[in-house]
């Protein structure tokens, strides 16, 4: 039961097949069982999950069942739960319970959910790793020596391990592409405005975008249409109508302009990914695409940009983790200034500190000008870039990653060379277009990575045409060793 | 050496919004400690800020009361610093794009000469919760209810030269928010407060002297005494030979003086920039004219009115058209009284005494529009004279009723019976032979002045009951039938 996929299990369910209750329970077996070897969650909330899936049950048995009930999913922990810790993995937030839901957990709730848990991550969503974690790494199931990729490594973790059929996510940077490429799953950044981020732990407000994590296309869609919508209480969610993402999957794709950007083929790129990602394309000219070579100028500006950016909006952000109000608060402080110092010294871990300090830095008098002003105009310029590639095709295709996963400890003394891992992923948040990874083939045994970028709010194009590479082949069936 | 004061003037008027500028919480003033401040209030991980849009409306308002520009684009930013009244770590305002840009305001010195007081900007912000230090020895309590207030920051350009210019402009802008009805200008409850940039500079001198900031003054008399101590402060600075340090000042209204907060070298780097919560707020004209149709009368309109309708002088109508609140408590007394001199006279006289000695706004007044008015009415049919109604005043101020119950109860009716009168006359005119000679001796031009002697002794004997106009007659026409 656990190896299917969203979609087969909402139509065991409807069909009878089996209760929410059994599924749930299924899941929450496994978790109790491989867990430990995948470090994916860090809370597992069995009997709230329990008294959801017999609800659902119930509902479902009174006829009220809608497309999602009964369905299990896990929430990346930087997404508030009332009544539930939401820690965001950091010890700062280790006691933080909510008393309200993000929106996406209040839509997966209307929608009749199951939340099976509480997904491990980078510390408030700054790594690509996983190691940031106060709860320690989440591990690849491809390889557990290897990392899941981040920040929303648990929920990769976890969908790859077969422990969720599916998980939400967030993507600063790539935080939902790259641990999807690295685990061999589906992830869908959507474009900015798509998701509320109200109730989800703002790491950079103007980047931060949530999304599905699922085993395929089709999923995704289901996971969409539940979390996609205007927000009264964000004010930067957009008023643009959600249509039913599943509805045109099967879309033909003959006639589809596939646009290939020069500098995601970079001389240095692995040539296995380089060679992965070209069959893939390959694929969608057998289904009657065309190719065509684009051009993204300013992509060597995104990571200096985007780590102007997200630090900066993160030492803003990040300000109100005090030891004032809730949180953590250092022992027997002296007075204000230790008081803050040491519960900010000892609630945050080292790579949160790194970006406070380096937004710190970028914001302070005198340096604005030179960093935060000339960011956003690379910003505006890389934008300009991608809208005119747009222009020239329907989508662009490229790698995901530059590598397959690395091993852990592999890039932590070298941050430069961990941001370096984001380096096709980053610019889409600066530009706030949606963007996915699909698995496209295998390296060493490691899943690789397959990133479609589309126009904004084409989430359904995305969609589209990545399920008509899932139906053409199984690289999203894979699975790894011993699952 | 002389010298001369340069005065700028930030002011902070708390808008009347039902709730928080970014959040549905209630602004209502003395809940209990942090019943009033919701998840977004506390900052609480998650939670995004919403604008509300009567915060807007309010600025747009005083906008066009000042006759600046207003911003077609204006954005909120973040003023980053720590402090534990402040959750999120930064204050959210408005830095590089305010919704109110330069405008002015017309101010009137009570010698009736006018002056022009530029205004820089006008910004919308968020208040700050409120730390209490005294009430939890060795801790500190937080109450953020306040946090998230609205805040209408209107900034002036240093072009106020002395302490009584500055009361002027305050009591300008004051008059201006409150007529709006945007800001409730509670002063004490600091609704309505000022920070007073202050330096001093050689006369004739171009440039400006080192400046301080004296923060959250509340009172009108408190802005005065604070920033004429300040001036004199560094006037005796600089004589000394010492120098003015930028910094920070507090002033301590019960020992009438400044003194150092922090200064510029501890002063914070509030790393501002655009808050990415938010989107920029994008007016049109539409907009704009939308409210201007439906702006109230003004202050300047006021006052031109009151000249007009009710003949006053330009200085009695600048007054009581300043203050909405005041304006309206004295339109209704004129209206009720049918005397809108004597109205006048009466709210700018014993009432606004009788409001400062007891430090009390016109608004909780003991004493109503409606009581005042039917008190004058007695004054004009002759059933008290002035002096009386200050003594009917009085008792109304401290125990109520209306001019009526109170003449009856102390038996307050003037004595305008001729009759009776005429008696007491005589009695007095037999009792008083040495002014009654000198009387006699005196010129007849320079009678008049000699009957105050026996007004006082009739008033007397009568215990002020006694009608003067009646008294006068009749005294007048006995001394001098005396004189024949």
């Amino acid at each position: 039961m656990f190896d299917k996929t969203l979609a087969e299990l909402a139509s065991g369910l409807e069909n009878g097949d089996f209760s929410s209750v059994e599924l749930t329970q299924t899941y929450l077996d496994r978790i109790k069982a491989e867990d430990s070897k995948y470090n994916s969650y860090i809370t597992v909330t069995e009997e709230h999950a329990l008294a959801q899936a017999k609800a659902a049950d119930e509902a479902r048995a009174a006829g009220n069942a809608s497309a999602f009930t009964g369905l299990p999913i896990a929430q990346k922990d930087i997404f508030c739960t009332d009544g539930v810790k939401t820690s965001c993995a950091s010890k700062m937030l280790d006691n933080f319970v909510a008393p309200y839901n993000a929106t996406v957990v209040d839509k997966f709730n209307a929608a009749g959910a199951v939340m099976l848990g509480k997904t491990n991550m980078d510390e408030f969503a700054m790594g690509s790793s996983n190691e940031s974690s106060f709860y320690g790494p989440s591990r690849n199931p491809w390889d557990t020596d290897r990392v899941p990729g981040g920040s929303s490594g648990g929920s990769a973790a976890a969908v790859a391990a077969r422990l969720a059929p599916a998980a939400t996510g967030t993507d600063t940077g790539g935080s939902i592409r790259q641990p999807a490429a690295l685990c061999g799953i589906t992830g869908l950044k959507p474009t900015y405005g798509r998701v509320s981020r109200f109730g989800m732990i703002a790491f950079a407000s103007s980047l931060d975008q949530g999304g599905p994590m699922t085993r395929t296309a089709e999923d995704a869609a289901m996971m969409l249409n539940v979390m996609a919508g205007f927000d009264h209480r964000d004010s930067t969610s957009m008023q643009v109508e959600v249509p039913d993402y599943t509805a045109d999957l099967n879309q033909p794709l003959k006639g589809l302009t596939i646009g290939l950007p020069k500098e995601y083929f970079p001389q240095d790129l692995s040539p296995a990914i380089a060679m992965q990602v070209q069959n893939a394309v390959k694929e969608f000219e057998a289904m009657g695409a065309t190719v065509k070579e684009v051009s993204l100028p300013n992509t060597a500006l995104a990571i200096p940009a985007y780590y102007i950016v997200a630090p900066a909006e993160a030492s803003s952000n990040l300000s109100r983790f005090d030891g004032v109000r809730y949180g953590y608060r250092c022992e027997s402080p002296v007075d204000l200034e230790d008081l803050y110092k040491r519960s900010r010294g000892e609630g945050f871990g080292p790579e949160v500190q790194r970006r406070i300090m380096v937004g710190t830095y970028a914001l302070s008098e005198g340096f604005y000008d030179a960093y935060y002003k000339k960011a956003q105009q690379i910003r505006r310029l890389i934008k300009q870039d991608f809208v005119n590639a747009l222009n020239e095709c329907d989508v662009i295709m490229g790698p995901t990653t530059p590598h397959p996963a690395f091993k852990l400890g592999e890039k932590t003394s070298d941050p430069v060379a961990m941001y370096m891992e984001d380096i096709f992923t980053i610019a889409l948040n600066l530009a706030g277009l949606p963007g996915m990874s699909i698995p496209c083939g295998q390296t060493e045994g490691l899943p690789v990575g397959l990133q479609i970028i589309g126009d904004y709010f084409a989430e359904q194009k995305l969609l589209n045409v990545a399920h008509q590479f899932q139906l053409a082949t199984d690289w999203h069936k894979q699975t790894p060793d011993g699952i | 050496m002389e010298w001369e004061a340069v005065i700028g003037l930030e002011i902070h008027a708390q808008l009347s919004t039902n709730s928080k500028i970014f959040s549905g919480a209630s602004t209502a003033f003395g809940a209990e400690p942090n019943t009033q401040a919701c998840a977004v209030d506390l900052a609480l991980p998650g939670t995004l800020p919403v604008f509300n849009e009567e915060a807007l409306r309010s600025a747009v308002k005083f906008g066009l009361a000042i006759d600046a520009e207003i911003g077609r684009k204006s954005v909120f930013d973040r003023k980053n610093y720590f402090y534990p009244d402040l959750p999120k770590g930064y204050q959210t305002s408005q830095l590089f794009y305010p919704i109110v840009g330069v405008g002015h305001v017309d101010i009137t010195m009570d010698d009736g000469t006018t002056k022009r007081v530029g205004v820089t900007r006008a910004h919308l912000e968020e208040d700050a919760g409120k730390s209490l230090h005294d009430e939890f020895p060795g801790m500190t309590g937080i109450d953020l209810n306040r946090a998230g207030t609205p805040l209408l920051e209107i900034v002036s350009e240093p072009d106020i030269r002395s302490a009584k210019e500055a009361v002027a402009y305050v009591r300008k802008i004051h008059a201006i928010v409150t007529s709006l009805g945007i800001c409730d200008g509670n002063m004490a409850e600091g609704s309505f407060r000022c920070d007073c940039n202050v330096s001093i500079r050689p006369k004739g001198q171009e440039e400006f002297g080192t400046r301080t900031e004296t923060k959250n003054i509340n009172s009108f008399r408190f802005i005065e005494r604070a920033i004429e101590g300040e001036i004199e402060r560094q006037i005796d600075l600089l004589e000394d030979g010492g120098r003015v340090v930028q910094e920070t000042r507090l002033y301590d209204a019960n020992k009438n003086e400044t003194r150092s907060m922090r200064s510029k070298e501890e002063a914070n780097d509030y790393r501002y920039f655009p808050c990415p919560d938010l989107l920029p707020i994008i007016i049109d004209d539409d907009y704009i004219d939308v409210i201007r149709n439906d702006l109230p009368e003004l202050p300047d309109a006021r006052k031109a009115r009151f000249m007009d309708d009710y003949g006053l002088s330009d200085y009695d109508a600048m007054v009581l058209s300043g203050e909405r609140n005041l304006a309206q408590y004295f339109e209704t007394v004129a209206k009720a009284s049918d005397d809108a001199k004597l109205a006048a006279n009466w709210v700018m006289g014993e009432l606004s005494k009788m409001l400062n000695q007891n430090d009390t706004e016109i608004v909780n007044s003991p004493v109503s529009a409606d009581q005042l008015g039917g008190m004058l009415v007695r004054i004009k049919d002759d059933t008290i004279s002035g002096k009386i109604a200050k003594q009917v005043f009085e008792v109304m101020w401290h125990e109520g009723g209306t001019a009526d119950q109170i003449i009856e109860a102390k038996g307050l009716k003037q004595v305008t019976d001729t009759g009776a009168i005429e008696g007491i006359v005589d009695e007095v005119i037999a009792k008083a032979d040495k002014q009654v000679e000198q009387y006699k001796a005196a010129e007849p031009e320079k009678r008049g002045k000699m009957l105050g002697f026996f007004m006082g002794q009739v008033m007397k004997a009568t215990g002020g009951k006694a009608n003067p106009g009646a008294v006068n007659g009749i005294l007048k026409k006995k001394l001098d039938a005396l004189c024949d």
